[in-house]
């Protein structure tokens, strides 16, 4: 029987405007990104029957959650047989995952699959916000998960990642001037990127010169919240003859979760959640790391794309520093293409999508400046997540 | 001493009043299963290890050590002071670990591996259980009290 992941294609994508603070509406992006995507996949919203995004409504961060999937539903008056919005899963991934499920199970023909943020306009010139220090007086009182962490003023993703990477240098010797190659690898990129929000060259200096925000984290660790919206269309395989640009397959999904699902009490503090998920992946496919052409890892903090490059095998446990090193390997003209977009932290916090968007463009050779020379991207692989969450694709060109 | 810093406080309930008040007699507790002697944090109803829904607070030594740590510079909280955050794995158990601060010691002077002995921050009706490097006069903690107090209870 055939894995229900090869039953399906994404058959186009779609992206609005992105930038900072752009004080357009999230269904206003969105419905941007989705027209885009269903006309790229040779398709009319006639023919959309399937709806799935990531978060969903969902209360909190400002600007964190686009429109649940009701809202676009109408907006575009779709009649659809399947429809899905939620946050557990395999991380943002998880909505096109549970699309390209739809799609194999044979509930939906045509998914559309959106993740849409309004963070740089929600946090106005306030800055990023710590989960739990929303507005109103007297002091907050936190209670569930996030009680075991805000009280020691441990606010940020950023405080609780960046025990990961200390214990990561701690156990493999792991530098900060390895830890940099990721931001400064993916500014390199953004600056053939016109979409990307930071596009300046950055130099070592430069990422040392950004102010400390947790110990080892620079600024440029930290990726930037952004307005945009992402679209993609999972379509049933055969819809590949139909569409006039090469299409990427799905090859196989990384989805495990395993050990403790916490920040703090998961077993092992140099990897977390992406170990599983990705050695996952490779369970459900005959390729292997050395097949991949590109590499489209979250860094939503750069240390993530590095446990990331360990989780899929790129590198062995504890080998991402001297791996990136210098930064020659994951450069576009290198063995193993990193971010070629800029990622999240120069390209903007797309939250997730950016990455499968980028993964589709270099399948189909339509990256423009940034587009990986000298051979034509067969396979790329897709990391999202971090910490207690992750989900991996694996992604074929078919022309 | 600088002032105490904003905090965030526990929002108390039925489930986690025990650990949020612990230190209130000086002794930080976590939820141990009466069957297989197994530490459950955060709380759960039952034992995930053997399945025994006899579970109780139990007092621990409040040792343990600094399993990894950030020194957090950025201003959330309108706090302008460095300051650490530590994630303390406890004496008693493999993988049980509390993510804490650490006073006592310059932030900048942490490190991984570094032994560490509980202190409480008291605010309002929640004592915060923190951490301090472990003073070397007060003997060898495989031979100490705690050990004594948490078979007594």
């Amino acid at each position: 029987m055939t894995d229900f992941e090869r039953r399906s294609i994404i058959s186009g994508i779609g992206q609005s405007a992105v930038g900072r603070r752009l004080g357009r509406s999230g269904l206003d992006l969105t419905i941007d990104a989705a027209l885009e995507a269903i006309a790229d996949a040779g398709l009319t919203t006639a023919d959309i029957d399937g709806l799935a995004t990531y978060p969903g409504s969902f209360p909190m961060p400002a600007g964190f959650a686009g429109p649940g999937s009701p809202e676009v539903q109408d907006a575009l008056r779709l009649e659809l047989n399947w429809h899905s919005g939620g946050i557990e899963g395999a991380a943002q991934l998880a909505a096109v995952v549970n699309a390209v499920m739809a799609v194999g199970a044979g509930l939906a023909r045509h998914v559309l699959v959106y993740r849409t943020v309004t963070e740089s306009t929600a946090q106005g010139s306030g800055g990023r916000e710590g989960l739990g220090l929303g507005g109103g007086g007297g002091a907050p009182k936190m209670g569930g998960t996030f009680q075991w962490s805000i009280p020691f003023r441990a606010y940020s993703a950023a405080n609780w990642l960046a025990m990961n990477a200390h214990r990561h240098f701690h156990e493999f010797g792991t530098t900060p001037e390895q830890l940099a190659m990721i931001a400064i690898n993916g500014r390199r990129n953004a600056g053939l990127n016109p979409k990307a929000v930071y596009r300046d060259p950055m130099t070592l200096d430069d990422y040392f010169a950004s102010r400390m925000i947790t110990t080892p984290f620079h600024l440029f660790d930290c990726d930037a919240p952004i307005d945009g919206s992402t679209a993609v269309v999972v379509s049933a395989a055969e819809h590949a003859r139909n569409v006039d640009h090469p299409v990427a397959r799905v090859e196989a999904v990384g989805t495990a979760l395993r050990g403790r699902p916490s920040w703090d009490q998961f077993d092992d503090g140099t990897t977390m959640a992406a170990r599983d998920a990705g050695a996952h992946l490779w369970t459900r496919t005959d390729l292997t790391p050395a097949d991949v052409d590109v590499a489209e890892l979250y860094d939503g903090f750069s240390f993530l794309a590095m446990t990331w490059l360990e989780a899929l095998g790129f590198c062995g446990k504890g080998e991402s520093g001297p791996f990136i090193e210098g930064g020659h390997r994951i450069a576009l003209d290198g063995e193993l293409p990193l971010n070629t977009h800029g990622g999240q932290l120069s390209a903007g916090r797309l939250h997730g999508f950016g990455f499968i968007h980028e993964a589709v463009l270099q399948l189909r050779g339509e990256a423009g400046a940034r587009q990986v020379p000298g051979k034509t991207v067969e396979v790329a692989a897709v990391g999202n997540g971090g910490g207690p969450i992750a989900g991996a694709m694996l992604l074929t060109r078919e022309a | 001493m600088t002032d105490a810093p904003f905090r965030v406080l526990p929002a108390l309930d039925d489930e986690n009043r025990f650990f949020w008040t612990s230190g209130e007699d000086g002794t930080l507790r976590f939820l141990r299963c009466e069957g297989c002697g197994y530490y459950l944090h955060p709380p759960l109803p039952r034992c995930p290890r053997c399945g025994s829904r006899d579970v109780a607070p139990a007092a621990v030594s409040g040792r343990g050590e600094v399993y990894s740590f950030t020194v957090n510079h950025h201003s959330w909280d309108g706090g302008t002071e460095p300051y650490a955050i530590v994630l303390v794995e406890l004496a008693e158990q493999e993988g049980l670990r509390l993510t804490t601060n650490l006073v006592g010691l310059p932030a900048d002077d942490v490190r991984i591996g570094l032994a560490v002995q509980v202190t409480f921050e008291q605010r309002d009706d929640v004592w915060f259980p923190l951490f301090e490097p472990v003073d070397p006069s007060s003997g060898d903690p495989s031979s100490g009290d705690a050990s004594d107090e948490g078979a007594a209870s």
